[in-house]
């Protein structure tokens, strides 16, 4: 008969060693997307190609609607919010579109697939660095567009929902921009893809924006920022089960 | 390995064969029956491929012969319509993240960002492949393929010779047991070639399992052990280096290949 006492510590080692490998998988896991990040924020300092193309292209649309709308000001504060969506879908549309070609160009994409770690830290690598760029463009547009539209952006409620609706945006945009990088017609397919699915976060997030510019009581912004992030749990969740079969030949 | 279970073992002696049979060399790569469709197109019909452990074999085959498409598969880029493919003892696809531990692969593409410098190309591929004293081992990588004077330059400054001995360095980071070439003498010039097949005749000595597809007939005898002709989708004839003169491999690829053409003529009148 086996000592009870040497089963017990037994035991216990296994379940010591699973919880070290979980731990050093996920310890793995997390160094992945920590590396994938770091390598397009690393190679995007030096280029600054992704960047100063998402900014110009976004600053100029704010000048297009600026001057093409020549607006009361009653009449312009109900629009803003939605001149403000419409700017950094087109300039997130963009970043999402060069940052997959940049992988796809040099065959880089097959290197990150090679490596043997979950696909799905590839996908939040990628879906994290697009993030961090399409936030680091709006911290550059807002200002300027409070200046052009004379209204106060900086209200910590609607960061929120600038940051809810970014995070939407760029989960999908990740996705589609993943799978149209593999066509011929990339640039043209990833828009015509990407709008009708982001339908309901512009939505959510303009009907949430302009409830925080024209200071509606909470009660009724609130509901527009629970779909958002209802709408952002459901396109995390979908791009994470979808991504290796989207990558896959 | 997979095919031990395949084999009639007497129940009375069979653990002395199965011990028997574990000491033989296994094949590191085996596949059967491989079917790879795209559409309505077939590019593998049925492929049966085995390769033993410190092998180095060339897989030569004109255009279209579906090289690059089986090479894909072995690396779990693609998946197989059909037939079984082990690596290293794991099955593809079902263990695909295993298998690509113990691959390093080599494409006619860098696989490198232009953007970062030798030493960051290496360190972001270690830190992928979860490689244990990542900055020692690159700088181990960067003296092998003989870049350490450069490893601080961007990779996009490099020629095409010197990114491809990158690209070997970067697919030998994690010490893989087998390496997928596949044609990497593309676009590199008589130097560069040269200094590759330095480098690839390192790791061959260093006891990598090597396959290479290639059009270059007279680098691939200088270098493998072994030579399989593949066209339209199936390996039609195999010899190995010691089977062979140097000068005579010519001969036998046209030869293999003009066999496989008429049978594949009169498969088609009797078909018909």
């Amino acid at each position: 008969m086996p000592d009870e006492s040497l089963v017990v510590v037994d035991k216990n080692t296994q379940k010591e060693e699973m919880k070290s490998k979980r731990h050093s998988s996920l310890s793995a896991y997390l160094s992945s997307v920590g590396a994938i990040i770091w390598k397009d924020l690393a190679a995007e300092l030096r280029s600054r190609e992704l960047l100063s193309a998402m900014l110009v292209f976004a600053i100029l649309v704010i000048f297009i609607f600026n001057f093409a709308l020549e607006l009361e000001p009653r009449t312009r504060a109900t629009i803003t919010s939605g001149v403000l969506w419409v700017t950094f879908a087109f300039a997130g549309t963009l970043g999402l579109s060069r940052s997959m070609a940049i992988e796809k160009d040099r065959g880089c994409i097959d290197g990150l697939l090679l490596a043997p770690v979950d696909r799905t830290a590839i996908y939040f690598g990628k879906m994290i660095g697009n993030l961090i760029f399409m936030l680091i463009v709006e911290a550059v547009v807002i200002p300027i567009y409070s200046i052009l539209y004379n209204v106060n952006l900086f209200n910590p409620g609607l960061l929120l929902v600038i940051l809810l609706g970014s995070i939407g945006y760029v989960s999908v945009g990740t996705l589609l921009a993943s799978m149209a990088v593999q066509t011929r017609t990339r640039d043209i397919l990833l828009p015509i893809l990407l709008f009708p699915v982001e339908i309901p976060v512009f939505i959510a997030a303009v009907k949430a924006s302009t409830g925080f510019m024209q200071g509606l009581e909470m009660s009724e912004i609130m509901p527009w920022i629970n779909l958002l992030i209802v709408f952002d749990i459901v396109f995390i969740a979908a791009a994470f089960m979808l991504f290796d079969y989207v990558v896959e030949e | 390995m997979n095919h031990l279970a395949e084999l009639e073992i007497n129940p009375q002696n069979g653990a002395d064969k199965r011990d028997i049979l574990r000491s033989l060399p296994q094949p590191v790569i085996q596949v059967k029956k491989l079917v790879k469709r795209f559409g309505l197109k077939t590019i593998l019909k049925g492929m049966d491929f085995d390769v033993m452990e410190g092998e180095f074999v060339a897989l030569l085959g004109p255009n279209g012969a579906g090289k690059t498409t089986f090479l894909r598969i072995l690396s779990s880029l693609s998946r197989p319509t059909m037939g079984e493919v082990w690596v290293a003892g794991y099955r593809l696809p079902a263990q695909a993240k295993n298998v690509r531990r113990h691959l390093g692969v080599v494409s006619h593409l860098p696989l490198l960002y232009g953007d970062l410098t030798a030493e960051e190309n290496l360190r972001f591929y270690a830190r992928m492949y979860n490689v244990q004293d990542g900055a020692e081992r690159v700088d181990h990588v960067l003296d092998l393929i003989g870049l350490t004077a450069r490893r601080r330059d961007l990779v996009r400054t490099y020629s095409r010779g010197m990114q491809q001995r990158l690209a070997i360095g970067r697919a030998m980071l994690h010490d893989p047991d087998v390496m997928l070439l596949d044609e990497p003498h593309t676009g590199l010039d008589q130097d560069a070639c040269e200094m590759l097949d330095e480098v690839l005749r390192n790791v061959a000595l260093l006891g990598r399992t090597v396959v290479m597809t290639s059009h270059d007939l007279a680098r691939a005898a200088d270098l493998a052990s072994r030579f399989d002709i593949l066209s339209k989708g199936v390996v039609v004839a195999s010899v190995q280096r010691d089977e062979l003169e140097k000068d005579q491999l010519l001969a036998f690829y046209r030869k293999s290949l003009a066999i496989s053409m008429k049978e594949s003529k009169r498969r088609g009148n009797t078909d018909a």
